[in-house]
């Protein structure tokens, strides 16, 4: 059997994985979009708790998937509650990350003119810096999200469900055409989240 | 209305400090000039002002209430500011930029757009045109008339300018500061100006408070900073030609000579020839028969075209005038740049006010040394 027959025949279940591994991508980003990004935004008020909050988003980072994942495990067990955790603490870093420097990088001419005119902090928040931040955020978002799509499927070994378990199963039952048809379509799906994303970053940079 | 109460800051980790000990009242309505070096602490004198900085030491008030007591953000939605790099907001358009104050102030929607309309005609930008427009579309000039437009939004009485004409080109930057003070003329406001150029500091303040690092070197009005510098450092920073930067002082309204001779456009060849006779530059100006300035008629002219019938076909476009809130000094420039001894002065609508020649700046320099002297 070919990868392509493979792919026709089975379309119905493939699509199931695909859905499965988007919904694990989605959530996961959703969740570390809105924690990172207030964390991101609480950093910047304190030089310590910055330091604190990226050294730890960076050791989390250089954390191999497999002993995250082998680390989380006992836990929160089996299934995809241990993939969703794992997943969300690969994307904080780059969000994080993004939302501290989008902030942190904003002219202070800006923030002094914001201030000197009598702005409140929460106000120069909401319409100064967060505006001005979103390239940078929605860079981050992309970042953590193309990652997230392949190590999701490392996920699936941990039975998180997604398209990752074509390939456990075709590693296991020696059929390379479910490897090549998971890789394919993981592959697909990052190639295209990082031109939509993409799209909307640069969207939002038209000034 | 604003005063310090021997106000002196201490930058942390500084030994020097960047203001020291200084006192001093800003009257209502008047526009008064820190000027002095770079570092000497302007900036920092202003800033106090709003409580972006607090002061190390001593009292500042405001309205006769220690601004101390006053909480910053109704302090500061009370002044207006411009700070020297203008910080306008890249992601909104301008109309946006302008409303600033204004929305926090919580004002209604169509309150805030008309206001924003009547601000950007008051500042010389099209309403129509800028509105929707980004900060990034626009040219210096026009990104410090927002910033100004912006400073002036919720109409505070008390208004900081740190360098507001600071980053623009010495024709612009004339033109914004003559219409400034066109403006500030109706409006009135107790204005702290900051700036390192003295010609800047004459011709905007009312009075002039040098400052050498951190202290108030002397704090008078610009003639007297002109006629009587307090020592060496104010006579430095005054420079030699002190004659000549009164100029700066004097408006072409306030010396224009009216009695020229001119012609309507009208006129007969005759009249054009009587007066041409008349005139001791050989050449006399015509307006049209709602007095505006449309040119100058030579005695070559009259040679050249001996088909013409009346004053109007001879008339030769001139570049060397000037408006009547132009300072002497800007005139002296025209002449020198044109080549011309003389400028016509008109008034906003192009109305023929009268002349002023090199001879009346001559006499106007040349008084002031006789004062000086005696
Ligand atoms: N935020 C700050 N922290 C520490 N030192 C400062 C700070 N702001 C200004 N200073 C110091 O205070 C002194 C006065 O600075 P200030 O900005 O008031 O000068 P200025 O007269 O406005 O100069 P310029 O014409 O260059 O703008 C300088 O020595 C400067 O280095
Ligand atoms: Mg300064």
């Amino acid at each position: 059997m070919n990868v392509f027959e493979f792919m026709i025949t089975r379309r119905e279940s493939l699509w199931h994985l695909t859905v499965e591994h988007f919904y694990l991508v989605f959530l996961a980003v959703l969740i570390a979009v809105i924690i990172g990004i207030i964390v991101g935004i609480i950093i910047t008020y304190s030089y310590t708790a910055s330091v604190f909050a990226l050294t730890i988003c960076q050791v989390l980072m250089t954390v191999p998937s497999m002993a995250m994942l082998g680390f989380l495990l006992p836990f929160f067990g089996i299934g995809f509650r241990t993939g969703m955790i794992a997943l969300v603490l690969y994307s904080l870093l780059p969000i994080v990350r993004n939302t501290y420097t989008g902030i942190r990088e904003i002219p202070n001419s800006i923030l002094e003119s914001a201030y000197g005119m009598g702005m409140t902090p929460w106000h120069v928040l909401l319409r100064i810096q967060v505006p001005l931040a979103l390239p940078v955020i929605m860079a981050g978002i992309r970042t953590a999200t193309v990652m997230v799509i392949g190590i999701a499927a490392i996920a699936s070994y941990i039975g998180a469900g997604g398209l990752g378990e074509l390939i456990f199963h075709g590693i296991s039952r020696t059929q390379p055409y479910r490897i090549l048809a998971g890789a394919i379509l993981i592959s697909i799906m990052a190639v295209m989240a990082d031109l939509i994303l993409g799209w909307v970053e640069e969207r939002l940079m038209v000034r | 209305m604003i005063k310090l109460e021997n106000v002196t800051k201490i930058f942390p980790g500084s030994e020097i400090p960047a203001v020291d000990n200084l006192n001093m009242e800003i009257n209502e309505g008047e526009v008064c000039v820190l000027v002095g070096p770079s570092g000497c602490g302007k900036t920092t004198t202003m800033k106090m002002i709003n409580r972006i900085f607090e002061p190390t030491e001593g009292k500042i008030y405001v309205n006769g209430e220690d601004i101390s007591k006053i909480n910053p953000i109704k302090l500061r939605l009370g002044i207006g500011y411009v700070i020297q790099e203008i910080g306008l907001f890249p992601h909104l358009n301008i109309a946006e930029n302008v409303a600033t104050v204004p929305r926090e102030l919580k004002w209604p929607a169509n309150k805030i757009n008309q206001r924003v309309d009547e601000l950007l005609t008051v500042v010389g930008l099209d309403p129509k045109l800028h509105r929707n427009r980004k900060p990034s579309g626009l040219s210096g000039g026009q990104r410090q008339r927002v910033g100004v437009a912006r400073a002036m939004a919720a109409d505070p009485p008390i208004m900081l300018m740190d360098e507001p004409f600071g980053a623009v080109d010495p024709i612009t930057r004339a033109r914004l500061q003559n219409e400034f003070l066109r403006l500030q003329e109706q409006l009135k406001k107790t204005i702290v100006f900051v700036t390192h150029d003295i010609d800047e500091a004459i011709k905007m303040g009312d009075r002039i408070a040098a400052m050498r690092e951190g202290k108030l070197v002397q704090y008078s009005d610009p003639n007297e900073l002109l006629s009587s510098p307090a020592d060496e450092f104010v006579a430095n920073l005054v420079g030699r030609n002190r004659s000549i930067k009164r100029l700066h002082l004097i408006r072409a309204y306030e010396a224009v000579r009216s009695n020229v001779p001119f012609l309507e456009k009208g006129d007969s060849m005759e009249s054009v020839r009587e007066k041409i006779e008349d005139s001791e530059l050989r050449a006399v100006l015509v307006v049209d028969d709602r007095q505006k300035l449309i040119g100058l008629v030579s005695a070559d002219d009259i040679k050249k075209d001996r088909g013409a019938k009346v004053a109007g076909d001879l008339a030769q476009e001139i570049e060397n005038y000037v408006t009547d809130d132009a300072t002497l000094n800007d005139a002296l420039s025209v002449m020198l740049n044109l080549g011309e001894g003389y400028v016509a002065v008109v008034d906003d609508g192009h109305k023929l006010k009268g002349t002023i020649t090199l001879g009346d700046l001559l006499e106007v320099v040349k008084d002031d040394d006789a004062r000086a002297a005696s």
